[in-house]
């Protein structure tokens, strides 16, 4: 990968950074580089405009008035479940369920799923690379079941072992959870071809697309997937909304999770009965302007286009993955090639908190610490690394500042 | 440079960071506690010995994490050796207002620790200073024996 490559494309990306108006903030006296996208990214004006728009013209109760407003907000609702699944190239908006976000949608899955079908002797395949949400929940479920974890090595290069696939996917093998994109190392696994293994072994398909719903085209049909979770808040919609894809006939077959009102269809006292999918897990006033946040969201990088957000992504890493060899004791995670938008790394001089403090102070936001990834860095003997996302919205001037922030670090610790 | 960075790390600060003192095992220790900062990694390894009176013969720790973490644990072993039980209490409520901005005034019994008061201003950091502290206060409660200590709730 290299700084040139894939860089051509007719978007006017300096306009595009000023739809977002946190970009202008002043932090600590000096202009805000944003670094931490992979964290949660910024909202651009229409996506704040739209969450207004909702609260000062819309705003009721869904699915139960039988006045305007609520027609209205009911109607706005569930066209955001429609977005959202021609978002992710879904067969209807039947298979989206809307979630506060990733980990909501894998706890889902794992308690309502995995606590109707998981026996013990069932084993959950994940990787060494999961973020601690596709992990814990999985822990949680298994005690409770008696089923068992097991894990795809990640080689030393931050790629997945796929040599060791085939030990690993034996006939016990109810679900393999693995992350899209990781959130650590910016590996971008291939999703495809591990659903068609899963599925050629009889076991489900989960994946976390926290780090890539918004950064890369996605479509589960393509994919294979039977599940796909993701956040809102990391492209461009306000926290507390995701969503949940599940296959319809996979997706209907899962007993309710949270009980309340909205998710039944008829309640006496001793007994109640309850939604098809997708409502039957939405207990309770759902998050109506989130879902119409994340729609917005949706409308607006899909005007920027996702082919050219990826493209965008690339050069900025690839650049940045340059710049950060000529820092003096720099050491870069990952692999070289097919990697999201985002660059862990340990500089000799400065421990990742250090690091963070003295960029902060310079205005540069970066993440250190060990990003819910503890397992991944203790196999690689790492009290935690520093962490550099970008998202469109970013530059190669910022870029280059931080080179020149990290050699002042590098200067100062040293 | 901002000057809040340069009262963060102060050359002293900075010097203990790379140079720790009292650095390394100590055999026969009365009292071993492992100091843990699960948010950010930092580990400090206290070990203690006392004198017949109570007071703290010698004190060594091992450990990694930030330049604050370890800066703060080398001038705490530096400043305890010898000093009483009491005295030793006194200093970690002390340092505890020095580095949170508490009621207490920076008192002289602190010394060179008084540099460490450049804490204050970055909240999220409280915790690298006072990891070392806690683990001293759980040494002085348990007087003998090995245990653990966390900075957040288990």
């Amino acid at each position: 990968m290299n700084a040139t490559a894939p860089a051509a494309t007719s978007v006017d990306w300096k306009t595009i950074r000023e739809d977002f108006p946190i970009l202008r903030e002043r932090v600590q006296g000096k202009p805000l580089i944003y670094f931490d996208s992979a964290a949660t990214s910024q909202k651009p004006r229409a996506v704040i405009d739209a969450l207004r728009h909702y609260y000062e013209h819309d705003n009721a109760n869904v699915h139960r008035g039988l006045h305007e407003l609520s027609s209205r907000a009911t109607e706005a609702y569930e066209k955001s479940r429609q977005r959202v699944a021609d978002y992710l190239g879904a067969a209807s908006a039947d298979e989206i369920v809307f979630t506060r976000g990733t980990t909501e949608g894998i706890n889902l899955i794992a308690q309502a799923w995995g606590g109707k079908v998981l026996r013990a002797g069932d084993v959950i395949l994940l990787t060494e690379m999961e973020h601690h949400s596709n992990l814990v929940p999985w822990q949680l479920i298994a005690e409770r079941t008696g089923a068992r974890l097991r894990f795809v090595p990640v080689r030393e290069d931050g790629t997945l072992a796929l040599e060791e696939l085939p030990a690993l996917l034996t006939s016990e093998v109810k679900l393999f959870a693995f992350t899209h994109v990781s959130n650590s190392l910016g590996t971008i696994n291939p999703v495809a071809e591990l659903c068609a293994k899963a599925r050629a072994a009889g076991a489900l398909t989960l994946v976390d697309a926290a780090q890539s719903a918004g950064h890369l085209p996605i479509d589960v049909q393509e994919m294979g997937c039977d599940f796909l979770v993701f956040s809102g808040h990391k492209m461009c919609a306000p926290t507390g909304i995701g969503a949940l894809y599940g296959r319809a006939e996979i997706l209907d077959s899962i007993p309710a999770w949270h009980g309340g009102g909205e998710m039944i269809v008829s309640v006496s006292l001793e007994k109640s009965t309850f939604k098809k999918a997708p409502h039957r897990f939405e207990a309770g006033t759902p998050n109506i302007a989130g879902a119409i946040g994340l729609a917005a969201a949706i409308d607006y990088i899909e005007r920027i286009g996702r082919a050219e957000i990826f493209a965008h992504d690339a050069m900025l890493t690839a650049h940045a993955i340059d710049r950060l060899a000529e820092v003096p004791g720099m050491r870069i995670l990952g692999p070289t090639e097919k990697r999201g938008a985002l660059v862990g790394f340990v500089m000799e001089a400065a421990h990742p908190h250090d690091l963070t403090t003295f960029a902060d102070q310079q205005g540069l936001a970066l993440r250190g610490g060990h990003h819910c990834n503890q397992p991944l860095m203790r196999k690689f003997g790492l009290p935690g690394t520093t962490r550099a996302s970008f998202y469109f919205y970013n530059t190669i001037a910022e870029i280059d500042r931080m080179i020149e922030i990290l050699r002042d670090a590098a200067r100062f610790f040293s | 440079m901002s000057s809040e960075l340069e009262e963060l790390y102060q050359e002293v600060i900075l010097d203990h960071s790379r140079r720790p003192r009292n650095f390394g095992e100590l055999p026969d220790a009365a009292v071993r506690v492992h100091g843990d900062n699960p948010a950010c990694g930092d580990e400090i390894h206290l070990a203690v010995k006392f004198r017949e009176d109570g007071g703290l013969e010698e004190i060594k720790f091992t450990g990694h994490g930030c330049a604050i973490s370890q800066a703060s644990a080398s001038m705490m072993t530096m400043k305890l050796k010898g000093k009483s039980r009491a005295e030793a209490l006194e200093m970690a409520r002390v340092f505890h207002d020095l580095v949170t901005g508490g009621p207490t005034e920076p008192a002289y019994l602190l010394g060179d620790l008084r540099l460490m008061r450049g804490v204050r201003k970055f909240p999220q950091r409280v915790k690298c200073a006072t990891l070392a502290w806690h683990a001293l206060e759980q040494a002085l409660r348990q007087s003998a024996g090995e245990s653990t200590i966390t900075t957040e709730a288990p």
